[in-house]
């Protein structure tokens, strides 16, 4: 016994205030919160009630809402955010090196700030005046105005646009780096044959790029299924007729506002298991095609 | 096409890009150093017409906004630098010493990685609630201790490192502690400035969870107390915005210090946009 805390006992120390709090505050937590989408529990305590949670959810209209604007949000965003940083990664490429670094600067300064603060200002861009900005720069082309966040209509339009017009900085910052990865004699070798600018993009650097891309799609998606902050802010935590309620947003309502936690840990574990098959489909994606 | 011409449209679509994604922090310094009938003008002036300091003095005036950047930088400084110490040395642990269980343990962080914040939210704000610490600074700092990010981090970075240097200490009858203390730490300053630039970033812009574990508005950090604003002013966006300009210069200025530091932590898989 002496032997062994003499070999391993500083081991032990070293990871013990780590593993402590992640015993505490995630392991515990994690299995907690699984048992609890079993149990009816309420701020005064529940009883195990099996899958009646679940059950409950399939039947509830506001929770299928929940899910749809989810999704919605999390395929447009997804699809518009590497879109973009691909294009910005293969714009700014042919730079020199000192221009891709002035320009991912560029790119990943928008990020820096909280979610909080960003919502904040696209309510007030987004307000349904028509002083407010978007319906002002809008009426120059003779369209609008628009309720935007005050119209059930085009409240999870403006959730979207919110984040689909910013550069997401972190993916250019990630295809840049995976470009310089490139093998060279790919291209050489679509010179010779007389490839085009875009043949080669297409054809060399899209596929080439697939780990990343698989990557940021992971990240990203899980990011957008998680959206909450801006439905909070923009439209007062759900829109007018919940038309931006999020799955994120019920939790938060579900349990904080009317202490049902058995039901809020229900819905927090589909939003686990839809984390988990995105997953599992995207990577079977990546699979399915011809490794490079 | 010429390749000058070429090279000048490139540079106008990607900046023009990189403008549009600046322009909402823009106009949220504009409209928080105009005057208040800036707000309502039509069409809008998109750039100053005249300046004025009004908001920030009626802000400071009227909310507690000075307390609660204090409050945020405390709590995010506060997990920052636990996770330093607490980071290292368990990602040291991992890289380099061999233990019982290590595999194990190591197996069980990395299984919940996949497991989003909303499931433990609620479990977690019950044991706060059990150990009485809702509405505590130590209630929304201590289950920031649990973040495993940095520990990941720090094995990587640790497992680079010779291990000549740790048996030459040990040789010359160094402790375990001082191996730990004066050959690891001094060499991993590059991953500890990233790992604290992240965490402080990640901890200054949290706001579900002390959302949820704070109370007392005097204890609320910056975020949650900027969302507390769009209730007491509601459509007075000049108030607003001068709240969320307090809220970003200091991350802008960090970001500005330390900018090498963010894109290296995107590359070590930090996204966040």
């Amino acid at each position: 016994m002496t032997r062994f805390v003499a070999r391993h006992g500083w081991s032990y120390l070293f990871v013990l205030p780590t593993f402590a709090f992640f015993t505490l505050f995630t392991l515990l937590p994690v299995v907690e919160g699984f048992l609890l989408s079993l149990q009816n529990a309420t701020v005064a305590g529940g009883d195990w009630v099996g899958l009646a949670n679940f059950a409950t959810l399939t039947q509830d209209p506001l929770f299928h809402q929940a899910v749809g604007n989810t999704v919605l949000y999390t395929i447009v965003v997804v699809a518009a955010q590497i879109s973009l940083a691909l294009v910005i990664a293969s714009l700014i490429q042919p730079l020199p090196s000192r221009g891709r670094t002035f320009y991912r600067a560029l790119f990943y300064l928008p990020l820096v700030n909280s979610a909080i603060l960003v919502a904040m200002v696209w309510r007030w861009i987004f307000n349904p005046n028509p002083f407010g900005l978007a319906n002002a720069i809008l009426s120059i082309l003779g369209l609008g105005p628009y309720r935007w966040i005050g119209s059930s209509d085009e409240a999870m339009l403006a959730v979207i646009l919110s984040t689909v017009l910013i550069i997401p900085g972190g993916g250019v910052v990630l295809y840049s780096a995976a470009m310089g990865g490139l093998p060279k004699e790919l291209y050489e070798a679509a010179d010779v044959e007389g490839a085009g600018a875009i043949a080669k993009w297409r054809y060399i650097t899209v596929p080439l790029l697939k780990p990343t891309t698989l990557y940021l799609m992971v990240v990203y998606t899980i990011l957008a299924f998680q959206v909450f902050e801006r439905v909070y802010i923009m439209t007062n935590g759900g829109g007018p007729n919940n038309a931006t309620m999020t799955i994120v947003q019920l939790i938060y309502n579900t349990a904080f506002q009317f202490g049902r936690y058995g039901l809020a840990s229900a819905q927090a574990v589909v939003l686990f298991l839809m984390a988990v098959a995105v997953a599992v489909l995207q990577f079977r994606w990546l699979r399915s095609d011809v490794e490079y | 096409m010429l390749p000058s011409t070429r090279a000048l449209s490139l540079h106008v679509v990607l900046l023009a890009a990189g403008l549009l994604s600046l322009f909402p922090l823009y106009w949220l310094f504009l409209t928080s150093i105009s005057p208040a009938q800036f707000v309502v003008r039509v069409p809008p002036e998109l750039v100053p017409q005249e300046f004025t300091l009004r908001n920030y003095q009626r802000l400071f005036e009227t909310t507690p906004v000075v307390r609660w950047v204090v409050n945020s930088v405390a709590i995010a400084g506060a997990v920052t630098a636990f996770h330093l110490l607490f980071d290292s040395m368990a990602g040291y642990a991992f890289a380099k010493r061999r233990f019982p269980g290590k595999n194990l343990m190591f197996w069980l962080v990395v299984s919940t990685l996949t497991v989003p914040a909303q499931v433990t939210l609620i479990p977690v704000f019950l044991i706060l609630r059990s150990l009485n610490l809702l509405d505590t600074y130590p209630g929304v700092i201590l289950p920031g201790l649990a973040d495993v990010f940095g520990v990941f981090l720090m094995r990587q970075y640790i497992q680079t490192l010779p291990t000549d240097l740790e048996n030459a200490a040990r040789v010359d009858g160094a402790s375990e502690w001082q191996v730990y203390r004066h050959i690891i730490l001094p060499l991993c300053t590059p991953a500890l400035a990233v790992l604290a630039i992240f965490t402080f970033q990640r901890y200054w812009n949290a706001f579900i969870f002390p959302l949820v574990i704070l109370r007392d508005s005097g204890k609320y950090p910056l975020q949650v107390g900027l969302a507390t604003l769009q209730g007491e002013f509601n459509t007075d966006y000049g108030m607003l915005m001068t709240g969320a300009a307090i809220g970003a210069i200091p991350m802008i200025l960090v970001f500005f210090a330390f900018q090498r530091y963010f894109v290296a932590g995107i590359r070590i898989g930090a996204v966040k946009g």
